[in-house]
């Protein structure tokens, strides 16, 4: 036991949580956004995995891993822009859309991987680049973290001075609680969801570049591998809160750094896998019971 | 306005599908040196011979399976996805049970098939509850379920049902005496075929003909108005979610003791993201999954086919699904046409 608590409550253990954590704090903060604006996007994964390829490619092709990182965000952001045209346009039903989306990247990737490289797995025949970590005075656990984590908890602050105190974050709030509402009073639901969406692609594009140009540094076939889901319970459970959701996606991330330690100690790692999603379960469960009963009070 | 509906609904997807395969074309003519030969063997491959043709109809029974329990779900509008799961438990529970039980003369197979079918129900039944009782949303929960059943699963095949003897990570031989026969000699035709064509057409019965089934179809289609007549909501949505479970967890179960001779899944094999493909293709009529899931297993056989064959990699087909369902699903792409010829119907009447 003692020995588990000091893996717990080492520094490197802190350090390797914001590491794996980064990828489902850029995701959360995407679900946020397009589900505060009434738009759930199940996509994000989809849009994730785009950006991680385009990312490696980008920066094989120009040497540069910012360029790379540019490219990976504006393609996420393409495809979320399809998303929006098909679900706000098109009226395609939004989970379906989303599913779609998923199910593109996921062929796409692997397609474009093959053509270029002839291989379908992973993408170490290109020279591509990787992010800089940032060296940040030596001090630990912050130190040589990438420069992606560092916006990627940056990027909390500014979601919730985005959502609570421009204009453009009052409208996406409001659209999402009342679009009927908000539409009398001469708002337009369809760009304010389609910015919102937009926001999502972004968010989603650096999330997906990271774990090809920071986490790892190459593309890996599906290498998103559930973190866009991830995000969207973190979502739900931190109940729309930029900050409160963050906790819950750094808890994602401790489980996972936790589950690749436990090796160790005869718990059987498939099992440590499984707790954060039964917690989410169960925490969405509690959440929906408590607003049923202040519903019928 | 019923069979003009239908009418609209059959030619959407038809258009769709033609837009798909018009887009597969083009791709093939960009990325490919041989453009002629990949299209042909996309295309015309699958019925070559009578091993191609064999395994169209081995995958569509794998399609049939969760294509029809991810409709009988739609019917009741809720999507719920942890099919994936459930197929996955279901194959895992029955291979794992029928290979390391020696129960004595037909026991063990009971035993087995009905803890397939039990751990599909389960893994459904749980956002299903979740769903009724609390009113949380079956999406997220069931998206989370896949992951809970995937783990939970190696789990138990690490732990419990694991053959150590063995090279990779799978159970032990599934006895033969146990695999599901073949039902047509010089393929991999199972039993599970016939199995899954019963199930449709009781299905489809219990849907359209029974109360109970009428109750889901009118869940689906309008919540508010079911609760005034008089439909538990609750239950009747739960109900969906569990027949879907049950479908499915009989589909994992057909597809080990049909195809394999252990279980060695080590992720989700997918097929419940082909059965929402599947459902839609069949306008979420269990009648037409049959028709739906041979159309997705002939493109799929066909894109393997052709990738073994030319440069091109079989992974377009996965591109030309997305199409499809966005295509499929753009209600408003075609809802332009159908208010114009309803304009023109109407004013004709007049």
């Amino acid at each position: 036991m003692l020995e588990f608590l000091k893996i717990i409550f080492s520094l490197e253990f802190l350090g390797a949580v914001l590491r794996v954590s980064t990828p489902i704090v850029f995701a959360t903060m995407a679900a946020l956004i397009s589900n505060r604006a009434g738009v759930q996007n199940i996509g994000i994964e989809g849009l994730m995995l785009i950006a991680s390829l385009v990312g490696v490619v980008g920066s094989a092709f120009t040497e540069s891993a910012w360029l790379g990182l540019l490219f990976a965000v504006v393609s996420s952001v393409l495809l979320s822009w399809l998303f929006s045209v098909f679900v706000l346009k098109f009226k395609t039903n939004i989970v379906l859309a989303g599913i779609a989306i998923n199910l593109l990247a996921s062929g796409l990737t692997v397609f474009i991987l093959y053509i270029l490289t002839g291989d379908k797995g992973v993408s170490s025949g290109l020279a591509s680049k990787t992010l800089p970590v940032i060296p940040f005075f030596n001090i630990p656990v912050l130190s040589g973290q990438n420069v992606l984590t560092w916006m990627a908890f940056i990027s909390v602050p500014l979601v919730s001075t985005f959502l609570y105190k421009t204009k453009t974050g009052t409208y996406i709030r409001a659209v999402g609680e009342h679009g009927d509402a908000i539409a009398t009073a001469g708002v337009s639901v369809y760009k304010t969801q389609r910015t919102a969406l937009l926001l999502c692609g972004v968010f989603s594009g650096l999330g997906g570049a990271y774990m090809s140009m920071g986490y790892l540094s190459m593309f890996t076939k599906d290498m998103i591998a559930g973190r866009g889901f991830i995000a969207i319970a973190a979502d739900a459970m931190g109940m729309g809160r930029p900050v409160l959701s963050t906790l819950i996606a750094l808890l994602f991330g401790a489980t996972d750094a936790l589950s690749n330690q436990l090796g160790s100690f005869n718990i059987p790692n498939e099992l440590v896998s499984l707790i954060p999603y039964v917690v989410t379960i169960t925490a969405l469960a509690m959440y929906a019971a408590n607003n049923k009963k202040k519903q019928n009070q | 306005m019923e069979k003009r509906n239908n009418f609209f609904q059959v030619a959407t997807t038809l258009i769709a599908v033609t837009i798909s395969l018009l887009l597969a074309c083009i791709i093939i003519l960009f990325v490919s040196a041989e453009p002629m030969n990949a299209i042909s063997t996309l295309l015309f491959g699958p019925i070559r011979s009578l091993r191609n043709f064999g395994n169209i109809i081995e995958l569509m029974t794998t399609f049939m399976f969760t294509g029809l329990a991810i409709s009988i779900m739609f019917q009741a509008g809720q999507f719920n996805v942890s099919v994936e799961g459930a197929f996955f438990l279901g194959g895992l529970i029955s291979g794992g049970l029928i290979s390391t039980l020696t129960l004595p003369g037909p026991i063990t197979f009971i035993v087995a098939v009905t803890g397939g079918v039990l751990a599909g129900a389960i893994v459904t039944s749980i956002p299903g509850v979740l769903k009724a009782k609390f009113g949380a949303s079956e999406l997220v929960s069931s998206l989370m379920m896949n992951y809970v059943a995937l783990y939970f699963g190696l789990f138990l095949l690490n732990n419990v049902f694991r053959d150590h003897s063995f090279g990779m990570l799978a159970t032990h031989k599934i006895p033969k005496k146990y695999k599901l026969p073949v039902i047509v000699p010089g393929t991999r035709i199972h039993l599970g075929f016939i199995l899954v064509v019963i199930l449709i057409i009781v299905v489809t019965l219990f849907l359209f003909r029974t109360k109970t089934g009428y109750q889901i179809r009118s869940v689906g289609e309008n919540t508010t108005f079911s609760k005034y007549t008089g439909v538990k909501i609750g239950k009747t949505v739960f109900l969906a979610q569990l027949l879907g479970g049950i479908i499915a967890g009989l589909g994992g179960t057909s597809e080990i003791l049909g195809m394999y001779s252990r279980f060695q899944w080590t992720s989700l094999p997918q097929y419940g993201w082909d059965g929402v493909i599947v459902a839609l293709l069949a306008g979420e009529k269990p009648q037409n999954v049959p028709l739906a899931a041979f159309f997705l297993a002939y493109l799929r056989i066909g894109s393997d086919l052709m990738a073994r064959a030319t440069d091109v990699p079989t992974e377009l087909i996965i591109i030309i699904q997305a199409v499809i369902i966005l295509l499929v699903t753009a209600s408003a792409l075609l809802s332009k046409f159908k208010q114009r010829s309803t304009v023109k119907e109407v004013i004709g009447d007049a």
